[in-house]
């Protein structure tokens, strides 16, 4: 690894191609392992409908509910704010919709730099105050442990980087977007193994609760 | 390749000679300080330091080149002050352009080494071949050899274009010559890398002006090319930049994008990543450049450029078949899950085999 692109070419290259596999079969076998557990037969007489609830449940439990939100209304709205700004800074950056459009095949109009720029800041701001918040929040605190703190580190790393890479803040250029995509690298690696696997489970567990409920007529 | 008599004439004079006027000659004075980013109080002093500069001799030794560089450098399409500075220099050995071959060319170096030992300056353009001697020789004497020896008595050494600056194509992958970059082999004399492919003709004439004027080498960046040519990236600079930010882009060719001038980046365009000045000094006295003329940068002037990807890929995509890659992932995590699955449902069936159902009765029992 002589020079910046060397680096480059090594991180797009072999390192991104085990970081995909590590991330695919990860969450596939973590998928599957969960599915085919399966359930405990339930052998009462069903009172509702599954499916219905099931589904609805999926969109009611992501939007925000009045009793958590009055209790700590700042994780409540810090976790929508970088939420929705990562996924605006991945999917609307124009660079990174051509990358998704060489995989899919498909493409979609992107954002204007300057709104993504100004997304990813404050995404970023967003991300460190909630850190802050987790480490002084006594109870939060107590609660953390360093998986917690791991996956924080994995979220924030690529949109700082991807930052440093936009403004040309390191140079030279394929070094710092080298750094760049090594962090989604580590992000993607981390993926299967930790709690970041909720991107993937959480439709299922939140359609379990409601199916659960539907089937007993209960309120979902 | 000069006669005597020019020998002792200063840059001024040789250019009066040449009926350059005294307001063309500070023209071309002010160009060369707003390009080297030199503050207007300098003009005054280049003009005088060029004035009285005398004729520096100057060896150029190509190596394992396409000429591409001495074509970009000489095939201007008008006199210009840079090419009758380059008049000016007394070019002792270039054996492209020179009359003289075989034993008469390499006397004519020999002589230039000898005559104007610790202040001549060596241009190279060309990688140097490392695996075998033999690859690359010029009158029977290696490259390396030949660059070693010219480079013992030189003031200061020009790696011109890409391959004496990186390896440029030769370098490129799998390197079957074993070629290097002259600052590999050099490392007691200053070396400058003015890389492209082929680099931009003013950007060697502002280095010599700068080694005229000042009698030394200009600030260079990590990699030992001028700062003030090599400071800023082509997307920085380009004038299609607006359209990235807006984003704009071209995804073809001959698209609408494509004629309405907007971004090349889908195109792979590598202006993001490549530090040089032409989309500020442009090509051809300023006619245009790679990007104005609808191709996207190539990044010429960056080590390693032709192992760099594509040139029409973008450069944020990974170079393995992702989509292949993802499929043949989600298969093997069908396969292992599948199986994990299998042992996972054994294990529970295991569990509940061995389960063994308390009555209170027990409870009392064993109380």
């Amino acid at each position: 690894m002589s020079s910046p692109i060397d680096f480059l070419l090594w991180v797009k290259g072999p390192a991104f191609d085990i970081a995909l596999a590590v991330f695919v079969i990860g969450i596939v076998v973590r998928l599957l392992e969960i599915v085919l557990l399966g359930r405990k037969q339930d052998l009462a007489e069903p009172k509702g409908e599954e499916f219905g609830p099931g589904l609805r449940t999926i969109v009611t439990r992501t939007l925000p509910e009045a009793g958590s939100f009055k209790q700590s209304p700042f994780t409540v709205i810090g976790g929508y704010i970088w939420h929705i700004g990562f996924l605006i800074c991945l999917l609307f950056f124009v660079p990174h919709i051509e990358l998704l459009h060489s995989v899919l095949g498909i493409k979609w109009p992107g954002l204007s730099n300057h709104i993504v720029d100004a997304v990813a800041v404050v995404t970023m701001a967003t991300l460190v105050a909630m850190l802050i918040d987790r480490i002084t929040h006594s109870v939060k605190r107590f609660l953390s442990g360093p998986e917690d703190y791991l996956v924080w580190l994995a979220a924030f790393l690529p949109i700082m980087t991807g930052y440093l890479a936009y403004h040309r803040v390191l140079v030279p250029y394929p070094l710092v977007l080298g750094i760049h995509i090594l962090s989604i690298e580590f992000l993607m690696v981390l993926f299967p193994f930790t709690k970041l696997m909720h991107t993937f489970t959480f439709p299922l567990a939140r359609w379990y609760n409601g199916a659960m409920a539907g089937r007993r007529g209960v309120q979902s | 390749m000069a006669d005597s008599k020019t020998e002792t004439k200063t840059l001024g004079e040789s250019l009066r000679q040449q009926g350059v006027s005294r307001r063309g000659f500070l023209k071309f004075c002010t160009t060369t300080a707003s390009m080297m980013a030199l503050p207007p109080a300098m003009v005054p002093a280049i003009a005088e330091a060029l004035e009285k500069a005398r004729r520096p001799s100057v060896i150029w030794l190509s190596f394992q080149e396409c000429t591409g560089c001495t074509e970009s450098l000489t095939r201007a399409h008008a006199p210009t002050i840079e090419n009758l500075i380059f008049d000016h220099i007394s070019l002792d050995y270039h054996h492209t352009l020179q009359a003289a071959a075989g034993e008469g060319a390499e006397a004519a170096r020999e002589a230039a080494m000898h005559e104007n030992f610790g202040k001549y300056i060596v241009v190279v353009d060309g990688s140097i071949p490392l695996k075998d001697p033999g690859f690359s020789t010029i009158a029977g004497i290696s490259n390396l050899d030949m660059l070693k020896e010219t480079v013992a008595g030189a003031a200061a050494v020009i790696a011109v274009g890409s391959c004496a600056a990186f390896g440029g194509l030769p370098h490129a992958s799998p390197n079957p010559t074993g070629a290097v970059s002259v600052s590999e082999i050099i490392k007691d004399k200053p070396v400058v890398n003015v890389s492209g492919c082929p680099p931009i003709p003013t950007v060697i004439s502002g280095v010599l002006a700068h080694f005229l004027t000042f009698g030394g080498l200009p600030e260079l960046d990590d990699l030992g090319r001028p700062k003030v040519f090599y400071g800023q990236s082509i997307h920085d600079r380009c004038y299609r930049r607006p359209f990235y930010d807006k984003g704009l882009f071209a995804e073809t060719f001959d698209d609408e994008g494509a004629r309405k001038g907007w971004c090349l980046y889908r195109m792979g365009c590598k202006g993001p990543m490549t530090y040089n000045a032409c989309a500020t000094t442009k090509w051809n006295q300023g006619t245009s450049w790679p990007v104005e003329s609808g191709h996207g940068c190539l990044g010429c002037s960056e080590p390693d450029f032709w192992d760099g990807g594509g040139f029409y890929n973008a450069i944020s995509i990974p170079d393995g078949d992702i989509a292949r890659n993802i499929g043949l992932g989600a298969v093997a995590g069908v396969a292992v899950g599948a199986a994990a699955g299998m042992l996972n449902r054994n294990a529970k069936a295991d569990a509940v085999a061995k389960h063994e159902a308390v009555t209170v009765d027990d409870l009392e029992k064993t109380s």
